[in-house]
């Protein structure tokens, strides 16, 4: 399995390198090619995925290397989801290069082979996962454009139109969807929250343990909820929105890494290495 | 063998006095073309006029007579002597012509590179020509590679893409701040030509409504009628700054008409809804403290020359790559003048027919049975036969000489037939 995951990064740094020509040259077969091999890496990757978690018997998250695996998966599916919807191609040059570092560091870590507590297979536990990461993968993606609108916001202003100006689309779209990909993640990452409750529920009888992971994920989500109220009912629009997905993201970059690696608590697990 | 020969005048060689008096009305050109096929040392004749330019391309056996006859035609035209406009011709000569030709349909050669209208301009002289009967087959050749090089151009080099009015411009980076101007409210404040024209650039765009506000309200009672707009007096523009979403300021008047807090307060009205001023007015109309304002964002009329500056200057690198498109096309169209001659089509000819004749005899002999193999010799032999036998008529036909026939246009046509082009 160690070469197929290699092959799947081939496919994601291939998408990357397009993507970027893309971004430099605006030919459109640029923007084709970068979709596909990221469309083809992202089909291996859940193969790879699913081949984890038939042989393992629950989802492959143990140790850095898998949960960043899962997190460039998540990252590249919400993304070619969000291409049929919104089709903001230059968005492809942050998350292509994204996914592809992911996953690069992600096959450099050592496997880990830890053996599962018993409680590990939970459906509470398999909703929690996938919707966490699809919440923060969603939460990447506003990350990438609320620096897309603050690059764009940053040329109109000062009246300079360089290189980015004519290449990123308009303030009021790069609004709007960074706007969809909050409400996208917010969503994910309350259902996140609410299945792992119950997971905690059910295995150590409580709902809440003060467990930093928890902490900073609330923290995280009150962040994202203050946003999004600010928006609907003080019209916090345009940059200081695209300036809260950036800390918001920065946040829940935090979450994953720096209480794992700093602090102690029952996820430690999942990001050793 | 018949040349190309092109006489003009455009924007860098002749002033606009004299570009003036010898531009072609539509008349003119059908009278020029008519006096001008009936020469016999012209064979072919296009001639268009624009505002920067008037050109006359020829098809000619005698380069110099033509181009005496086409400038006595000018003269007589447009009853002045030739001495007057003389110096100011340029004279081109075949690819030299075929170039010239390609870069003003292009507009590569334009006072604004890139303008898109030379190209229609071009065409309609054409049709007029081709009505005429004054346009055969090398200039019809001509035209239609330099209409599909235009075309092309157009679309792989970034030559006409970016704003080079004030007007346009303001359109372009509305669209940068907003996604759609679709039933986006405007707002003009004044009159003048700018304004004007940035109004119907952005009407073209479907937006939704139009306010009109000026100092007397009679007059922007006509202009809102023009424009299908909603005229507004002057004391309402701080309440409307709530709903509208594009500002046009264009007055006369001295001082600040829309204030820094003015907007700061409507801001807060429509929840930070972005807002863009576009101020043509000099002196100002809008005070420049409001760029400074979040979600909004103000160009006066020295930020929108600087944007045209730079799209300008873009223009002329695009250009560049224009040109090589245009040196590929005159080397193309000179093998397809040479190719125009008897020997190349000849030779082509029986080249293809022999390959045809070589080929199916090759696939069916091995076939048949009860044939003894065919001895190299007797087969080779018959293969000339055949093709002599078909080749005899079209050679003879082809070589026939004689002023009545039009021999570039049977070439072409034998060309064409069997497409010996490819």
């Amino acid at each position: 399995m160690n070469h197929f995951i290699l092959l799947i990064a081939v496919f994601y740094v291939l998408s990357a390198i397009a993507y970027i020509l893309y971004l430099i040259h605006q030919k459109s077969y640029w923007n084709r090619s970068g979709f596909y091999l990221l469309i083809v890496g992202c089909l291996f990757h859940t193969v790879h995925i699913a081949y984890g978690t038939f042989m393992a018997g629950h989802l492959p998250v143990h140790g850095l290397r898998e949960t960043l695996s899962m997190a460039a998966w998540t990252m590249a599916g919400l993304f070619i989801l969000f291409q049929t919807r919104y089709p903001l191609k230059i968005l492809g040059a942050f998350v292509s290069p994204l996914v592809a570092a992911t996953l690069l560091i992600a096959v450099q870590l050592p496997m880990h082979t830890m053996e599962p507590p018993v409680s590990f297979n939970s459906i509470w536990l398999y909703f929690h996962i996938v919707t966490v990461f699809l919440g923060d993968a969603a939460f990447a993606l506003a990350c990438g454009l609320g620096i897309f609108y603050l690059v764009q916001e940053q040329a109109i202003k000062s009246k300079s139109h360089g290189f980015f100006y004519r290449r990123l689309p308009s303030l009021e779209f790069i609004d709007t969807t960074g706007y969809a990909c909050i409400v996208v993640g917010f969503a994910l990452l309350t259902l996140g929250l609410v299945t792992g409750f119950a997971y905690a529920k059910s295995v150590w009888g409580r709902f809440w343990g003060w467990d930093p992971k928890e902490i900073w994920s609330g923290i995280a989500w009150v962040l994202y909820a203050a946003l999004l109220h600010g928006r609907i009912s003080l019209g916090w629009r345009g940059k200081k929105a695209a300036i809260m997905a950036i800390i918001g993201f920065a946040v829940l970059l935090f979450t994953f890494f720096g209480v794992n690696f700093f602090l102690k608590g029952h996820h430690g697990e999942f990001t050793r290495w | 063998m018949a040349d190309i020969l092109l006489i003009g005048l455009n924007h860098t060689t002749a002033p606009v006095e004299l570009r003036e008096c010898i531009a072609f009305t539509p008349e003119d050109t059908t009278a020029a073309l008519s006096l001008l096929k009936q020469h016999a040392a012209i064979d072919e004749v296009v001639i268009y006029s624009t505002c920067n330019r008037v050109e006359v391309l020829m098809v000619t056996g005698n380069i110099s007579q033509a181009a005496d006859t086409a400038k006595n035609m000018i003269a007589a035209i447009h009853q002045i002597p030739v001495e007057q406009f003389e110096t100011f011709l340029y004279q081109w000569e075949n690819d030299e012509a075929v170039r010239h030709v390609l870069r003003v349909t292009a507009s590569l050669d334009s006072m604004i590179v890139g303008e898109p209208q030379i190209l229609g301009q071009i065409k309609s002289a054409y049709k007029t020509a081709t009505q005429e009967k004054a346009s055969a087959l090398i200039l019809n050749r001509l035209l239609h590679r330099a209409f599909f090089v235009a075309k092309k151009i157009r679309s792989e080099t970034g030559i006409g893409d970016r704003a080079v009015s004030i007007s346009y411009a303001a359109v372009e980076l509305s669209k940068k701040i907003f996604d759609a101007l679709e039933k986006r409210k405007v707002l003009m404040i004044g009159a003048g030509e700018m304004a004007e024209l940035a109004v119907e650039h952005l009407i073209r765009q479907n937006i939704g409504a139009l306010y009109v506000a000026n100092r007397t309200f009679e007059r922007g009672v006509s202009l809102a009628e023009r424009f299908k707009g909603q005229a507004i007096r002057f004391e309402e523009i701080p309440g409307l700054l709530e709903q509208v979403d594009i500002i046009i300021g264009s007055t006369g008047s001295p001082e600040l008409v829309i204030h820094r807090d003015h907007v700061k307060t409507a801001m807060r009205a429509r929840r930070n809804q972005p807002l863009f001023f576009i101020d043509i007015a000099v002196p100002r109309d809008i005070d420049p403290a409001v760029n400074r304002l979040t979600n909004v964002y103000v160009y006066d009329i020295d930020d929108l020359q600087n944007i045209i500056n730079e799209n300008l200057e873009d223009r002329k690198k695009e250009a560049l790559k224009g040109e090589r498109i245009v040196d590929e096309a005159v080397i193309r169209f000179r093998e397809w003048q040479d190719n125009l001659n008897v020997t190349p089509t000849i030779v082509s000819l029986r080249r293809k027919i022999k390959a045809i004749v070589e080929n199916e005899i090759d696939r069916t002999l091995p076939r048949l049975e009860h044939v003894p193999p065919l001895e190299q010799k007797a087969k080779q032999k018959m293969i000339d036969a055949i093709v002599n036998k078909i080749m005899h008529d079209p050679t003879r036909l082809l070589k026939q000489e004689g002023r009545h026939i039009n021999k570039p246009a049977y070439l072409d046509l034998t060309r064409r037939l069997f497409k010996l082009d490819d």
